[in-house]
């Protein structure tokens, strides 16, 4: 191999911006192999390993690359696997700039070394050409019950059926997955990607229920007493949306986050009416809101035909929670950001329906407990936005219905479950829980994380 | 896949299945819901619980065919399959041992109301029950409904049945006469209840409504079936469907179920041309 000198990162080929804000296609396109040695030359595989220890789930970063450089992608694949049983969603999802790609040395002058991107080369190359099963532990004969699919609970299953246990998945939607199913949309993680790791799981013998929803069909208590669960791992995430609590929020056109995605993404509103579940965008559309799933409301917003799509964020664009990549695709196919403004009350006709907004504008102050400086009010700042859509994308809290219905079961005052860091253990005897349940929305690798954190005291109890 | 083991036409726009389900009839209770979805490319839509039989698990629906779903879901026969079938899903009706109890079920309301009913009574109230439709044709499991009850009223807009009138009549009728109710529960089309909500106010006669709000999930997730009662926002899905109907905002919920009108309108002609469950294919 040859170190690459180069100050920059090889630049991820993507979709066109005016042709791709059009369509539901992925818009980056993935490293061609060339791209991707060149890039891995960057790496100086240093001892002291700063990008592992930015990983929420220390993946052996210079290990694998340095297999990239001698053409040995299988055992790429195979290192990344080790520590990160989703590669092909992470490579697309996770915030490198503030983990991984922020300790890189190379980042001291030019651009860290474009970590997220080769591990999707790996993985897109290993799905490419047929993934080959795991190999499992000789069944124990003990049953796992994981309640909700999304990352955390995906880990637990696959770490749980390769010791040999017994895995079913509770899903309470129709499709396997979670957030990256129902929330993050096709055009920054394709579906089929999602089911191939789904896939995967199911030949290594796990069972997924879907339709089931725990509370209602079975409680915690009845799967560990009536039907023979040993454990079970609580992995609900946080489904449920928050409002800003203004007047006006209940007309016609102002959607939550979570509906906006879900009837774009998990019911395929976009091809309606070949899809029977519709979708109604105006002209103009306001989202509320600056992380990740605001940005994918206002890119889908585009592709569903809005003319004029506006982020409403109430800091500056410094403190824009979402991934760099995010808003600046975003500001790419052209979304609005209006920032420092945030709106006192959503307008309607007497139809009911959105006419627009009264917003105030802000200034930053003082740094508040997050240490970012906190937005205050301008007085007298107040004006009037005309908008047809509003997408209210400020942040979701836990569903309420498996702590409600689960007996012991302790939560915090947000009702977040209450669960051990270093093992996932809950208030309950097996009863053990990870994800956004218990942080509160956070990301798919640390709800993986925790999935591997409680899938291994799972393991220990079960060995008893 | 979820089996139609029985179908009834109770009349041309209103069916009758019996779905084998039977991890959610051995939990459901008075007052809950299914969502379904009938296949890949479908709606979830929700539709409440009418009976249920634990021992045979299967679930009772009755629907009004409406729009494309409902359509299209009549069209299906005895032997076919859904394709999903989530539940039970919201808050069971509150019962208990009341006293003189109204139940009231307007047009399709007819079929959540009877589970409920029954519940009452078995509690030991005094059941006075309430049949109502536009005309004859449209009413359905009156002898049913009539078997739960201590006494029972029919009635239709054009006077097909029973007495001629709305059922806020009979409530109206039914308060003056005995002095004394002690809880209305009242099911059926928006305006219907809101009558039926305004009218006990002044009687200061704990009266519940279940509401039909646009949902999509049905678990608390997506916020579609929001619903202003008193000065708080509620879920229809999951903190209800049953409200107390003096603090629904039922001129709000009127307009919210308007949302999709336009393309309610083009899915249906796209499913009646395009094969799908208009039947003239
Ligand atoms: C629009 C959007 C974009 C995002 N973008 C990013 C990103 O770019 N990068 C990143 O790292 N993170 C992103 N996130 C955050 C990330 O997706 C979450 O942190 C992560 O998915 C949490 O995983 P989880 O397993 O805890 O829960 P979830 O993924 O929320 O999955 C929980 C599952 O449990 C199911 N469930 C809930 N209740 C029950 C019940 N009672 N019974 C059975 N099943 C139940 C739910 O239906 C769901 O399928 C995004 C989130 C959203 C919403
Ligand atoms: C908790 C609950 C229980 C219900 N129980 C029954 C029942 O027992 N029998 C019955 O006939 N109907 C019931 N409904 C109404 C039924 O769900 C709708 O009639 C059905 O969804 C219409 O679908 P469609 O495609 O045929 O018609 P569309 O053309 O889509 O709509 C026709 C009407 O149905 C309403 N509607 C549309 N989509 C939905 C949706 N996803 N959720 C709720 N309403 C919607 C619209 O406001 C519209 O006025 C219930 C609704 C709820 C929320
Ligand atoms: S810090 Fe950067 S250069 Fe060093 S090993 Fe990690 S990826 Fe390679
Ligand atoms: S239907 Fe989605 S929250 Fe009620």
């Amino acid at each position: 191999m040859s170190l690459n000198n180069s100050p920059i990162k090889n630049d991820m080929p993507c979709q066109d911006p005016k042709v791709r804000a059009k369509n539901f296609e992925e818009v980056a396109l993935g490293y061609t192999v060339e791209q991707a040695l060149d890039e891995a030359n960057r790496c100086l595989g240093c001892k002291k390993e700063p990008c592992r220890q930015g990983c929420p789930v220390q993946v052996p970063i210079p290990q694998f690359i340095a297999k990239i450089q001698e053409s040995d992608f299988a055992g790429a694949i195979a290192t990344i696997k080790e520590k990160n049983a989703l590669p092909a969603v992470c490579g697309r999802v996770c915030p490198q700039e503030a983990q991984c790609e922020k300790y890189c040395v190379r980042a001291k002058k030019g651009d860290p070394v474009g970590i997220g991107r080769l591990e999707r080369f790996v993985a897109d190359l290993e799905r490419s050409q047929g993934v080959n099963p795991v190999e499992c532990a000789p069944p124990t004969g003990k049953k796992v019950a994981v309640v909700g699919s999304g990352p955390a609970g995906l880990t637990v299953a696959a770490d749980c059926a390769q010791a040999g246990h017994d895995v079913t998945i509770f899903e309470a939607l129709h499709v396997p997955g979670g957030v990256l199913m129902y929330g993050i949309p096709e055009f920054r993680l394709p579906k089929a990607i999602v089911q191939a790791e789904i896939e995967n799981l199911k030949k290594i013998g796990v069972k997924v229920e879907v339709d089931a929803v725990i509370g209602a069909i079975d409680t915690v208590d009845e799967l560990l007493e009536n039907e023979g669960f040993d454990a079970v791992f609580i992995g609900t995430g946080a489904g449920l949306p928050y409002f800003l609590g203004i007047p006006g929020e209940n007309l016609n056109g102002v959607y939550s986050a979570n509906e906006f995605l879900t009837r774009t993404n998990l019911m395929k509103a976009y091809l309606f009416p070949e899809y029977d579940t519709p979708i109604k965008v105006g002209k103009k559309v306001a989202v509320l809101g600056g992380g990740n799933v605001a940005m994918d409301c206002a890119r889908t917003a585009l592709r569903l035909g809005a003319e004029e799509v506006h982020i409403v964020y109430r800091r500056s664009m410094e403190e824009l929670p979402a991934r760099v990549e995010e808003v600046h695709h975003a500001e790419e196919e052209g979304v609005i950001f209006d920032i420092l403004t945030n709106p006192t009350e959503i307008i309607g006709n007497d139809q009911n329906w959105v006419t627009g907004m009264t917003c105030l504008k802000f200034e930053l102050g003082e740094p508040d407990e997050s240490g970012r400086r906190k937005p205050v009010a301008i007085e007298g700042s107040d004006f009037h936005m005309p908008m047809d859509t509003v997408v209210v994308a400020i942040g979701q809290g836990p569903n309420p219905l498996v702590p409600r219905t689960t007996k012991g079961l302790d939560t915090n005052r947000k009702g977040n479950i209450v669960a051990s860091e270093e093992t996932g253990a809950t208030s309950k005897p097996s009863v053990y829980a990870g994800g956004d349940v218990v942080t509160g929305a956070a990301t798919v690798i640390k709800a993986m994380g925790a999935g591997r954190v409680s899938a291994t005291s799972i393991c220990e109890l079960l060995k008893k | 896949m979820y089996k139609i083991l029985k179908k009834e036409v109770l009349s041309p726009t209103l069916k009758l299945f019996e779905i084998d389900a039977p991890k959610v009839a051995k939990k459901c209770q008075a007052g809950q819901f299914i969502i379904l979805r009938i296949d890949e490319k479908g709606e979830r839509i929700p539709l409440t619980i009418a009976d249920f039989d634990r021992e045979r698990g299967t679930i009772t629906l009755i629907f009004a065919e409406v729009g494309k779903t409902t359509q299209q879901l009549g069209q299906m026969e005895a032997g076919d399959a859904l394709l999903d079938f989530v539940g039970p899903l919201g808050r069971p009706s509150e019962i208990e041992k009341y006293g003189r109890v109204v139940c009231i079920g307007a047009g399709v309301g007819i079929a959540p109301v009877f589970p409920i009913t029954r519940a009452l009574k078995e509690a030991g109230n005094e059941v006075i029950g309430i049949a109502g439709a536009r005309n004859e044709e449209l009413l359905f499991w009156t002898d049913e409904f009539r078997a739960q009850c201590d006494e029972f009223h029919i009635c239709t807009d054009d006077g097909s049945a029973g007495e001629k009138g709305f059922v806020s009549n009979i409530l109206k009728k039914i308060i003056e006469e005995k002095g004394q109710v002690d809880y209305v529960i009242a099911i059926g089309p928006i305006p219907a209840m809101k009558v039926c909500a305004e009218l006990t106010k002044p009687y200061g006669i704990k009266t519940f409504v279940s509401l039909n709000s646009i949902m999509v999930d049905g678990t608390g997730m997506c916020g579609a079936c929001r619903v202003t009662v008193g000065d708080e926002t509620k879920f229809a899905c999951v903190d209800g469907p049953e409200f107390d109907g003096h603090l629904v905002d039922f001129n709000e919920q009127m307009r919210r179920a308007q949302i999709f009108k336009d393309e309610e309108q083009r899915a249906l002609a796209a499913g009646s041309c395009g094969g799908g469950g208009c039947g003239c294919h």
